[in-house]
C-alpha cells in the first residue's frame, strides 16, 4: 500500500531535507547512547575504562564512519550533497576569479557561437512555417524542372498559369491547393516610388495556410476572380507600421502600386511573413490582377508561380506525387508553349509533376548556403572541442594543485564517488555559467551573420530568435562541454591517495603515468586544430581564386546603371531602340564618364539568356550558348579585346544584315576548329524571337557570363539593335574616370531631365562581384578566424604542458645540470617529448582535415581537397605554432640553477 | 569487524522487525536482545545494525520515538508500524516455508 508508506515517509524525507542539523544530532545521540551503554556493560564486565572504550568503539566500526554511512542511507542525501556541492564548488570558483572569468569568458564564446550557428540553421533551414499544421504544406514542382526551357524571373519560378489553372481544375490529392510568385512592387507616386516585396497570390493562399489576420480581411477566392482589375491588397505587418505607422487608418486606405490605385483591406499578423523563408513580403495581391500589367496570365511560357496546397489528411507526399505524375502528360499536352521549335515542345511534354514536402516553406537562402552553414557549424563544434581540451588540461594542473586537498578528504572518510561527482559540478557549474553567458553571444553574433549574407539587391529578412530548440541545443551543448573538459579533472581528483598527503615530495623524473591524460589531450588539441587550420585555408583560398578571378573585362569603376519603365513599353520596337541610344548617349555625355553602353546583359548579375541554334558549319548539331544583345559601345566599355574580325558598329541596324560577335570559348565549343569568320547559325525560334540567321563577324577574348564560379564560357553577342523583344527596361553600363559614385547625381539628372518617370538604381561592378560571394566571404572570414583561434588555443595548451611536464622535472633536470649536462641537451630533453606528441597529433589530424575538405569540396573553388600546398601550409603553421610555445617553458628549464632546484627538495 | 553470516544478513531484516513486534526497544537493547535469543549463533555486529535500522525505517515497516529510557537518558525507541506488521508476516511465512524446504533437502536420507 504505497499510500501508508508515504505517510511515514514524507514527514521523514521532509526533516532531512530541511532540519538537517536536527536529523544529524540525532545520528549523533543515538550513536553515542549505543556506545555509552557498551562501555557501562564493558565496565561492569571488569575491562578498565580506556579498554572499555576503544572496544565499544570497535564493536560499532569508527563513529564518525558509521554515522557517513547512516546519513549516506537517507534518500534525500543527493539532494543535501548536491546543494552542498553547489555551494563548495561557488566557493572553490570565487577563490581562484581568474581562472573562473577566463574559463566562463572562453566558454561563453565557444558556446556562444555554437548557439549562433545552430540558431541561424535552425531559423534558415530547420524552423517550420508559422501557418497551421505546417507539415500537410507540401508543393507541386516540375520534376528536374532546372529553369531551362520558357522564361522565368528567379528563384520563386516554377509553373506557369495556364498550368497552375489546368492542375487547379484536375482532382488533386490536396484539401486546398494556392499558387503565388514573388515580385518587387513599386509603391507610391512620382519621385516618392519605392521598390516593395510583393507576393501575388491566388484566393486561397490565406484561407489553405490557416493565416489570421491581425487587422481587418486577408484576400480570399472572392478577390482572385478574372477580370478583378485592381481591387484589394494585403499588407504585411511589417509594411503596416512602417508605411502607415500601424494606425488603424491603413484599412481601406488607397495605395498606388505600378501607377495603379489598389485598398488596403486587411493586416497579415506579425508571425506570418510569407512562405520564402529569409525574404518578407510588403504586400499581397490577388493573382488577376496581374492582367493589369502584361499577359503573365495567358503566357505558356512564362515561369513564375510557386503552386502548393494542403494534403489531404490521408494522403502521404510520396502517394500526392505519384498522383500528381501520373496527371501530367495531359496537363502538358494540354499547355504547350505555341512559338517553340518542335524540339523544345518534346522536351516541355515529356515534364512531369511531383511533390515535395513544404513544411519549412521555400528559402533561396537556404538553397545557397544550407551547406557552407552546416560546415561552419561543424568547424565551431571544432572549436569548442579545442576549447574545452584547454579547459581540461588547466583543470587537470588544477587537480594536482589541489591533491592536498582530496586527499585529505578522502582521508576523512570522503567516498570517491562523492569527490567525483564534487569535482564534476565545479565543471558543471562553469559551464552552465558560460552557457547562460553565451546567449547574449548567441543573439549578436547570428545577427551579425545574417548581416554578413545580406545585400543590397538579396537583402535577408531574418529574425534569429532563440527558441527553444536553440535553448535545448545550448543547453546540451554546455553539458557536452563540462564531460569533455570536466570529467577527466574529476576522475583524477577521485583518485586522490592518503598515503600521497603524507609525504609530498615531487618524483624523481616526470611520472608518466600521471601526465598521460594531458598527452592525450595534447594530441587531440593539435589534430583538431589542424582540422581547422586546413579549413581556415582552404577556404580563404577558395575565396580568393573566387573574388581574384579573371574575368576577362574591367571591373574597376565600372558600374551598371539599371532603368527601371522607360515609360517605352508603349512605343513600337524600333522607337525602343532609338530611345535606348539617346538614353546611353546622354549618360555617355555626362563628365567624367568614359564610357556607356546598354546591353540586355550585365556580367555576373545571375541574370542570363540562352538561345539554341544549328552552325552552318559544322552542320547539324542541335547546340546553344549563353546570349546577350549589346550596343557599339560594349566591348569597349569593358576593355573586351577583339581577337579576329569587327566588332559591333552603328551599322548594325534591325535592317541590315543580321550578325553575331562570339568570344573565342565558343569558337573552340562549338566550330572545331572552322575558321568562325563568315559561318552563320540558324536560332529555334521562341516566343517573340523567330527563328533568324546571323553571320559571325568577329571573335573577341573570354569573359565570365552570369556567374563567377562558372568560370569562362562560350558568349555569342547581337547587336541591342536586332533584339527582336526589346524590353522596356535597359540597363547601361558606365566606366567612369574617377571614383563612379561621383557621377550617380549627374547621371540622375540627365536622365530625369528625359524622362521624369525612369527610376534608376546603380551598382558598381565591384560590389555586384563581392555580393555574389558573400557566402564564401563568410566561409572565409569566420573559419580564418576559427583557424587563428585554434592555433592560439593548441600553442596555449602545448605552452601550458610543456611548461608543467618540465616543472615536474626540476629534479632530474637539476641533477643532469649538475652532472654536466648543456642547456641544449635539456632543451633538447624537454622538446623531445612535445615534438613526438605534436607529431602524433599531425598524423591523426591530416586525414582527417582531408576527409572532411573532400566532403567541402563542392564549397571549393579552384583547389581540390588534396591542395598539396595548402596542406603544407597548415601544416607549417602548426609546427611554427607549436615550435614556438614549446620552445619558451623549454628554454626557461634549461636556465634552472641546480643548486636551488636541488635545495627545493 | 565481524560480518554477519550471510543467512543472517538476509534475515536480519525479519529479527528486528520479530525483536520490535514483541515491544518497542532503542537500538542498544535491540543489540543486546539480539545476543540474547540468538546465542553465540547468529553474530550480529553493533556496527551493521543501525543501518538495518535506518533502513527498515525508510522503508516505513519501523517508525522512532524518543523517550526516556531505563536509565534516565533519552534514546530512540523504534517500534512497528502496521506496514512493519504486515511485512513480518510475509516474511515469517516465506521463512517458513523457506527452512520447512531446505530442511526436508537436508534430511532427505543417503543412498
Amino acid at each position: 500500500m504505497p499510500f501508508e508508506r508515504w505517510f511515514h515517509l514524507i514527514p521523514l524525507r521532509l526533516r532531512a531535507l530541511f532540519r538537517r542539523a536536527e536529523v544529524d544530532s540525532e545520528l549523533d545521540e543515538e550513536l553515542r547512547y549505543h556506545v555509552d551503554r557498551q562501555i557501562e556493560l564493558n565496565v561492569a564486565q571488569g575491562m578498565t575504562p580506556d579498554a572499555a572504550r576503544t572496544a565499544a568503539l570497535r564493536a560499532i566500526g569508527g563513529l564518525e564512519s558509521r554515522k557517513e554511512e547512516l546519513r549516506g542511507q537517507r534518500a534525500t542525501m543527493w539532494i543535501e550533497h548536491a546543494v552542498r556541492d553547489l555551494r563548495y564548488g561557488l566557493r572553490i570558483l570565487r577563490r581562484s576569479p581568474v581562472f573562473a572569468t577566463a574559463a566562463i569568458g572562453v566558454l561563453a564564446m565557444g558556446i556562444g557561437a555554437n548557439a549562433a550557428m545552430f540558431a541561424l540553421i535552425d531559423s534558415v533551414i530547420l524552423r517550420r512555417l508559422p501557418v497551421s499544421r505546417p507539415d500537410q504544406i507540401a508543393e507541386i514542382r516540375i520534376d528536374g524542372y532546372r529553369h531551362d526551357f520558357g522564361i522565368g524571373d528567379g528563384f520563386n519560378s516554377e509553373i506557369t498559369h495556364p498550368l497552375w489553372q489546368l492542375i487547379h481544375a484536375h482532382p488533386h490529392p490536396f484539401s486546398g491547393l494556392f499558387a503565388w510568385g514573388s515580385t518587387g512592387l513599386l509603391v507610391g507616386e512620382g519621385a516618392d516610388r519605392q521598390v516593395t516585396g510583393g507576393v501575388w497570390v491566388s484566393g486561397d493562399y490565406f484561407p489553405v495556410l490557416g493565416v489570421v489576420p491581425a487587422r481587418g480581411r486577408l484576400l480570399n477566392a472572392t478577390d482572385d476572380q478574372p477580370g478583378c482589375g485592381a481591387g484589394a491588397a494585403v499588407v504585411s505587418h511589417a509594411f503596416w507600421q512602417r508605411y502607415f505607422g500601424g494606425r488603424d487608418s491603413a484599412i481601406g486606405a488607397v495605395l498606388t502600386i505600378l501607377d495603379r490605385r489598389f485598398t488596403v483591406v486587411g493586416v497579415a499578423p506579425p508571425t506570418f511573413t510569407g512562405l520564402e523563408v529569409g525574404r518578407h513580403f510588403d504586400i499581397a495581391l490577388p493573382i488577376c490582377s496581374v492582367a493589369l500589367f502584361g499577359k503573365a496570365l495567358e503566357q505558356r511560357e512564362y515561369f513564375w508561380l510557386r503552386v502548393m496546397g494542403r494534403l489531404n489528411p490521408q494522403s502521404t507526399v510520396a502517394q500526392a506525387a505519384e498522383q500528381m505524375r501520373a496527371l501530367s502528360p495531359g496537363l502538358f499536352e494540354a499547355t504547350v508553349p505555341p512559338g517553340y521549335s518542335s524540339e523544345s515542345t518534346a522536351r516541355y511534354r515529356g515534364y512531369r509533376l511531383t511533390v515535395l514536402p513544404a513544411a519549412r516553406g521555400v528559402s533561396r537562402l537556404r538553397a545557397n548556403y544550407a551547406s557552407a552553414l552546416w560546415v561552419l557549424l561543424g568547424l565551431t563544434a571544432l572549436v569548442l572541442l579545442i576549447t574545452s581540451a584547454n579547459l581540461a588540461t588547466l583543470m587537470l594542473a588544477r587537480a594536482v594543485g589541489r591533491e592536498r586537498e582530496f586527499t585529505v578528504r578522502v582521508a576523512l572518510g570522503a567516498s570517491r564517488r562523492r569527490i567525483l561527482s564534487q569535482a564534476f559540478l565545479e565543471s558543471l557549474i562553469v559551464a552552465t555559467i558560460g552557457a547562460v553567458c553565451a546567449l547574449p553571444v548567441a543573439v549578436l553574433s547570428s545577427r551579425a551573420m545574417v548581416g554578413l549574407l545580406s545585400t543590397s539587391t538579396n537583402p535577408v529578412d531574418l529574425t534569429v530568435h532563440l527558441d527553444w530548440r536553440v535553448a535545448i541545443f545550448t543547453g546540451a551543448v554546455a553539458v557536452a562541454t563540462a564531460i569533455l573538459f570536466g570529467l577527466l579533472p574529476a576522475i583524477r581528483a577521485s583518485l586522490a591517495h592518503p598515503a600521497v598527503a603524507v609525504s609530498s615530495t615531487r618524483g624523481l623524473t616526470a611520472d608518466k603515468h600521471r601526465s598521460l591524460a594531458q598527452r592525450v589531450l595534447l594530441v587531440g588539441q593539435v589534430a583538431v586544430s589542424l582540422v581547422l587550420a586546413v579549413a581556415a585555408l582552404f577556404f580563404v583560398r577558395s575565396f580568393q581564386n573566387l573574388i581574384g578571378a579573371d574575368t576577362g573585362f574591367t571591373q574597376d569603376r565600372v558600374m551598371a546603371v539599371n532603368l527601371i519603365d522607360l515609360g517605352a513599353g508603349q512605343l513600337p520596337l524600333e522607337q525602343r531602340v532609338a530611345f535606348q541610344s539617346t538614353l546611353t548617349e546622354e549618360i555617355q555625355s555626362v563628365p567624367g564618364v568614359v564610357a556607356a553602353s546598354s546591353s540586355t546583359h550585365t556580367p555576373l548579375s545571375g541574370a542570363s539568356w540562352w538561345h539554341s541554334f544549328i552552325l552552318s558549319i559544322p552542320a547539324g548539331e542541335r547546340t546553344g550558348s549563353p546570349w546577350a544583345y549589346v550596343d557599339p559601345g560594349y566591348f569597349s566599355t569593358l576593355q573586351i579585346p577583339l581577337v579576329a574580325g569587327r566588332g559591333i558598329t552603328p551599322f548594325d541596324t534591325a535592317a541590315s544584315k543580321r550578325v553575331i560577335v562570339v568570344n573565342e570559348s565558343f569558337v573552340r565549343e562549338h566550330l572545331h576548329g572552322h575558321p568562325p569568320i563568315g559561318t552563320t547559325l540558324r536560332t529555334f525560334a521562341e516566343p517573340g524571337y523567330p527563328e533568324l540567321s546571323y553571320e559571325i563577324v568577329g571573335v573577341v577574348r573570354d569573359t565570365t557570363y552570369a556567374d563567377l564560379k562558372e568560370g569562362k564560357r562560350s558568349i555569342a553577342f547581337a547587336p541591342l539593335a536586332q533584339d527582336p523583344g526589346l524590353r522596356p527596361w535597359a540597363s547601361v553600363l558606365v566606366r567612369t574616370s574617377g571614383s563612379p559614385s561621383m557621377v550617380t547625381d549627374a547621371i540622375k539628372q540627365r536622365v530625369t531631365r528625359l524622362n521624369g518617370g525612369i527610376l534608376l538604381g546603380f551598382r558598381e561592378l565591384r560590389v555586384q562581384l563581392a555580393e555574389q560571394l558573400v557566402g564564401e566571404r563568410m566561409l572565409a572570414w569566420l573559419s580564418g578566424g576559427f583557424g587563428v583561434l585554434a592555433l592560439a588555443l593548441a600553442s596555449f595548451g602545448l605552452y601550458g604542458i610543456v611548461a608543467y611536464l618540465a616543472g615536474g622535472r626540476r629534479n632530474e633536470i637539476g641533477i643532469r645540470l649538475s652532472l654536466g649536462s648543456s642547456r641544449s641537451q635539456i632543451i633538447r630533453l624537454v622538446l623531445r617529448d612535445s615534438v613526438r606528441l605534436v607529431v602524433v597529433g599531425l598524423a591523426i589530424g591530416l586525414p582527417i582535415a582531408v576527409a572532411l575538405m573532400r566532403t567541402a569540396s563542392a564549397l571549393l573553388f579552384g583547389l581540390t581537397a588534396t591542395d598539396i600546398g595548402r596542406l603544407a601550409e597548415a601544416v607549417s603553421l602548426l609546427v611554427l605554432a607549436a615550435g614556438l610555445a614549446a620552445l619558451i617553458p623549454a628554454w626557461r628549464a634549461s636556465r634552472l640553477d641546480p643548486s636551488s632546484a636541488l635545495r627545493a627538495e | 569487524m565481524s560480518r554477519p553470516s550471510d543467512l543472517v544478513q538476509g534475515t536480519l531484516d525479519l529479527l528486528l522487525l520479530k525483536i520490535l513486534a514483541l515491544e518497542p526497544l532503542h537500538g542498544w537493547a535491540i543489540s543486546q536482545r539480539l545476543k540474547l535469543v540468538s546465542g553465540d549463533v547468529l553474530q550480529v555486529s553493533d556496527g551493521s545494525l543501525y543501518p538495518a535500522l535506518h533502513k527498515l525505517e525508510q522503508a516505513g515497516w519501523i517508525k522512532a520515538e524518543w523517550k526516556p529510557s531505563e536509565n534516565n537518558r533519552r534514546a530512540k525507541f523504534y517500534a512497528l508500524t502496521r506496514l512493519g506488521r504486515r511485512q513480518l508476516e510475509k516474511e515469517s511465512a516465506e521463512w517458513k516455508r523457506l527452512s520447512m524446504a531446505i530442511s526436508s533437502v537436508v534430511q532427505l536420507p543417503e543412498a
